[in-house]
């Protein structure tokens, strides 16, 4: 057992509880790796801020049109059923509520459920794109995230330090350590790595983690 | 034929827009990016000085030297309103904002369609979750329905909007081209005059009513750019605009 889950690690568990028939939109960047481990037998239409509904995985070299693009201004293409629509569209899907799950990525999320994720403060420049959007429309919005900072600071805080992306907003975490849900302003533990001790899992997190019930092992295949 | 906005010269059709303009250009990255508008703009104002200190709206801030880039790197833009201001190359602005030599105003993307929208649809201000307890929300009203907070957001006009079509007719009906429609049906309702450039131009009856995207009455001038480049093709060939 590794020490931690790699990104793609991450990235497979949380595809595992994106549910069938769900429409998704995947944060550019780090997020956008869930597609690729979709279970087997479910139906998922992803949504992308620029207007498409229905696309599918990045075409070979050379095929690109650039007129067919994701929100990371990634090339993609389209599944059968797919759908063009303006960006105040686009939004009413998100803010309308009509999302089943966001997943995006984190610079820290407290135990009240607000996140960063779009700022790390003065001296660089600033850029939100559709975060602050998604956080309030998605009916679940999921994180996934390295447990820690590259400087090993904890990600998952009692309060965040940085900019907030939206107040109360997230419901799940997925780490490279465990799995947390977010219940009534506290991290509650579904699963931990099987090789790591609560206590040291603990002694990584910036606010407590609250036991409920039993904890699962947060077992991954090599992806 | 009253009803014409086709005209027959680009450089024509943008010769009018004043020192000092708010422009909205659509595009998300490279697309839907009017190329051949932007570039009969930017040597307007190479020629004349004019037009400058322009306030530009689009969702990005120009990549590479093509573009929005270009617009910024010659010197015409005063301030840009966008959501996310970064890019593979987003030298032409970062350089600019670090030095306090460009205005920002950062809009999350959903708020800046909407307030897009709004001001084409004549609402001055509405109501959003998105933003609520975050810096972007600081000093707007809040109020609360149903036992949620929200945040005041006002209306986005423009003086001109700048926006590439697949077709048109010259009564101005449009179509776009996949995900290069993102902001441009918005922006065509929201500004004073509406500057197309449509890669065909056809006779009334000619875009199936059922398939027009935008419908003529929000356009004022149509140019037909028969072989319109594609930024994203631009930047990757290193061009400078």
């Amino acid at each position: 057992m590794s020490a931690k889950l790699s990104n793609a690690q991450i990235a497979w568990r949380a595809a595992q509880d994106i549910p069938d028939g769900a429409y998704v939109n995947l944060g550019i960047g780090f997020p956008e790796m869930v597609a690729k481990f979709k279970p087997e037998g479910r139906e998922v239409v992803y949504h992308t801020e620029n207007g498409i509904l229905g696309f599918g995985e990045a075409p070979p070299p050379g095929e690109e049109d650039w007129d067919l693009i994701n929100a990371g201004k990634k090339p993609v293409t389209l599944k059968p059923g797919a759908a063009f629509f303006h960006h105040a569209d686009s939004f009413a899907m998100v803010r309308g509520g009509h999302l089943d799950v966001a997943i995006l990525g984190a610079y820290e999320v407290a135990e009240n459920g607000d996140l960063a994720n779009w700022s790390t403060g003065p001296g660089s420049v600033p850029a939100v794109g559709g975060a602050m959007d998604l956080v309030h429309g998605a009916r679940r919005v999921a994180v996934i995230t390295d447990h820690v900072t590259k400087n090993g600071k904890p990600k998952l805080v009692t309060k965040c330090s940085l900019p907030l992306t939206g107040v109360g907003c997230v419901t799940r975490v997925y780490t490279s350590l465990a799995v947390v849900d977010i219940v009534d302003a506290c991290f509650v533990l579904r699963e931990k790595l099987p090789g790591m001790s609560l206590d040291e899992l603990q002694g990584l997190t910036g606010a407590v983690l609250v036991v409920e019930g039993g904890i699962g092992d947060l077992i991954v295949p090599e992806v | 034929m009253a009803m014409n906005v086709v005209w027959p010269d680009i450089k024509a059709a943008i010769a009018d827009i004043e020192d000092g303009s708010s422009v909205m250009i659509g595009g998300f990255g490279g697309a839907g990016a009017p190329i051949e508008l932007i570039g009969a703009l930017i040597e307007r104002y190479r020629k004349t000085g004019s037009p400058g200190s322009l306030t530009v709206v689009n969702n990005n801030a120009g990549n590479g030297a093509v573009g929005i880039a270009a617009m910024i790197d010659a010197g015409m833009v005063a301030k840009m309103v966008c959501s996310f201001p970064r890019s593979s190359d987003p030298k032409a602005f970062t350089e600019r904002y670090l030095a306090g030599r460009i205005e920002l105003e950062l809009v999350p993307q959903g708020t800046l369609a909407e307030r897009i929208r709004a001001a084409g649809a004549g609402i001055p201000a509405f109501y959003t979750p998105t933003s609520y307890g975050t810096q972007l929300a600081e000093g707007k009203p809040i109020a609360e329905f149903d036992g949620r907070y929200y945040v005041q957001e006002r209306w986005l006009k423009a003086d001109v909007a700048l926006i590439k079509a697949e077709l048109a007719d010259r009564t101005g009906n449009l179509t776009y081209n996949k995900a290069a429609r993102n902001f441009a049906p918005l922006m065509a309702m929201a500004a004073a005059t509406t500057i197309v450039q449509a890669k065909r131009i056809v006779e009334p009856g000619g875009i199936d009513p059922e398939h027009v995207v935008t419908p003529g009455i929000f356009v004022d001038r149509i140019v037909e750019v028969a072989d319109p480049r594609q930024e994203e093709v631009l930047l990757r060939e290193g061009a400078r605009q």
